[in-house]
């Protein structure tokens, strides 16, 4: 093993998110004003610029976006080879980077429902990653 | 009554690279300077002479690229830019130098760039060590996505799942590439290449190989832009600035609109527009080739070939040499050098085609040529529209 592993280090703005994280829980931030909601955390909505950002629970549940398998992986990853990282569409709209975690990685396809589970990194770090969804 | 385009007010004069490929005996400003005082020989134009210095860098520790360059290059400008948007920088800069000096702001810019990537070891999968607050940092990278292949496979997955665009069809532009470093004695790569033999590199992040994968090399380069009414004045004809754009649509790979539609989108239809011609009109095209992927949906976006087409389109040696539609005359940043930001070298080629200068890889009959950069993670697209001739 070489290098170490980026763990996110929580900030003020993004300190809900990791501590529901923790407690197996998805939010992310929706707009008081516009709606829309919005990830990765921000203090003005890319919408529509209010201020009016409150956190709220996801569904859990996306569709992979996009994903690629990795074969040659940054040093602190280099044991995990292949993995998939997925780019996947909350049903809330938003989009974002994660695990694709599947007993059958050959299987995993664009448009395929996934939901979100929780694997600790740390103490004090837990990443959303996505399973695929059978239901 | 609207005004005249401030690019019918600057020319490009001059061009040069730096030594490229590996260079472990020069440091980065060392690059800049060498490709510097080239560009401006070329040019025919003194260093006293320069009043706007537009520089970027790859490397994080200067913080001020352009007035570390003026200082290294004892100059004192009245304009600089130091614009960081990737491997786009240079086509966006020679737009903001032409701005600049159709503002009167300056009268002679030198943009430079300088890298030495490959021998200071300074590109790896794990992107940039960001700052821990920055949302890359906690949203994108513990997830491992090797960086810059991770981001661009996403797009490439992407586009193959809604357009059947095929492994073979991103491999025929690394062979085209190749043809044409063949010809390029500057070239890093230059052995024989086949659809094959991409096909059969090692996956890297499906589905982009390494051989979809740009150089890692050292080097530099320059380009100097000066007021077109200095040109009758100078040793070369004069290289017009037709159109030009820029756009930039996100930062992480994560918040991209919509991974299968880069900015050359936007920067496409902006710069022909400004140019008055279309797409057909162009003789030669340097498009970024960062991976086999960006230049193939540039192209797209571009206009050359319709959305989802790029994958046929790049068939049957059509970008190579002798076909219907050469671009990347060098060899692109997959086969003849890619120090970190290729945008720059596109520029370069692009004005030696034009001039006529490219010896067995001259492209007939050069008079309009586009170049269109790519940075981050399809981040940012700058396109220039370059003619032989006043537009």
């Amino acid at each position: 093993m070489s290098a170490k592993r980026p763990v996110p280090v929580p900030t003020p703005e993004t300190e809900p998110y990791w501590a529901a994280a923790r407690q197996g829980q998805l939010v992310i931030q929706r707009c008081g004003d516009c709606g829309e909601h919005c990830f990765y955390p921000r203090l003005v909505c890319p919408a529509c610029m209010s201020d009016a950002l409150r956190w709220v629970p996801c569904s859990g549940r996306a569709t992979v976006y996009s994903w690629t398998e990795v074969r040659r992986a940054p040093g602190a990853f280099a044991d995990d080879v292949p993995y998939v990282v997925g780019l996947v569409e909350l049903e809330e709209g938003p989009r974002m980077l994660t695990w694709i975690r599947s007993e059958r990685p050959e299987a995993v396809r664009i448009g395929m429902g996934v939901k979100v589970a929780f694997e600790p990194v740390s103490d004090d770090i837990t990443l959303p990653v996505f399973v695929v969804d059978d239901a | 009554m609207t005004a005249p385009d401030f690019r019918k007010r600057a020319i490009i004069a001059g061009v040069a690279e730096s030594d490229i490929g590996r260079t472990p005996h020069l440091t980065e400003l060392q690059l800049h300077a060498q490709a510097a005082k080239r560009a401006l020989e070329n040019a025919g134009i003194a260093k006293a002479d320069v009043d706007g210095i537009l520089s970027v860098t790859s490397a994080r520790a200067v913080r001020m690229p352009a007035i570390q360059v003026a200082e290294y290059l004892g100059i004192i400008p009245a304009y600089t830019d130091s614009t960081s948007i990737g491997g786009s920088a240079f086509e966006a800069m020679v737009q903001h130098a032409a701005m600049a000096i159709a503002a009167g702001l300056c009268r002679t810019c030198l943009i430079t760039y300088g890298s030495t990537q490959r021998s200071s070891a300074a590109r790896s999968l794990t992107g940039t060590a960001a700052e821990s607050w920055l949302p890359a940092a906690q949203f994108d990278m513990p997830y491992g996505l090797p960086m810059m292949a991770g981001a661009y496979a996403l797009a490439a997955q992407r586009h193959m799942h809604l357009y059947g665009t095929r492994p073979e069809q991103l491999a025929e532009i690394a062979v085209a590439a190749r043809a044409w470093a063949r010809l390029n004695p500057r070239a890093w790569s230059r052995e024989p290449l086949t659809v094959e033999d991409v096909l059969a590199s090692p996956m890297i992040s499906t589905p982009l190989r390494r051989l979809d994968c740009c150089l890692v090399t050292d080097g530099g380069g320059a380009v100097v832009v000066t007021s077109a009414d200095r040109a009758p004045d100078l040793p070369h004809a004069p290289i017009h600035i037709w159109g030009s754009a820029e756009a930039h649509t996100h930062s992480s790979i994560a918040q991209m609109p919509d991974l299968t539609r880069t900015p050359a989108a936007i920067t496409g239809p902006a710069a022909f527009n400004s140019a008055g011609i279309t797409p057909r009109d162009i003789d030669v095209a340097e498009i970024y080739d960062s991976f086999t992927i960006t230049t193939l949906m540039s192209l797209e976006d571009l206009g050359f070939c319709v959305k989802g087409e790029g994958g046929p389109f790049s068939e049957g040696g059509r970008l190579g040499p002798g076909g219907a539609f050469p671009i990347n005359t060098h060899g692109g940043g997959l086969s003849y050098t890619h120090p970190g930001m290729f945008g720059i070298f596109l520029i370069i080629e692009a004005v030696r085609q034009l001039r006529r200068e490219c010896g067995e890889r001259q492209v007939a009959n050069a008079n309009l040529a586009l170049c269109h950069g790519t940075g981050g993670a399809l981040s940012s697209g700058a396109t220039l529209i370059l003619g032989r001739e006043a537009r």
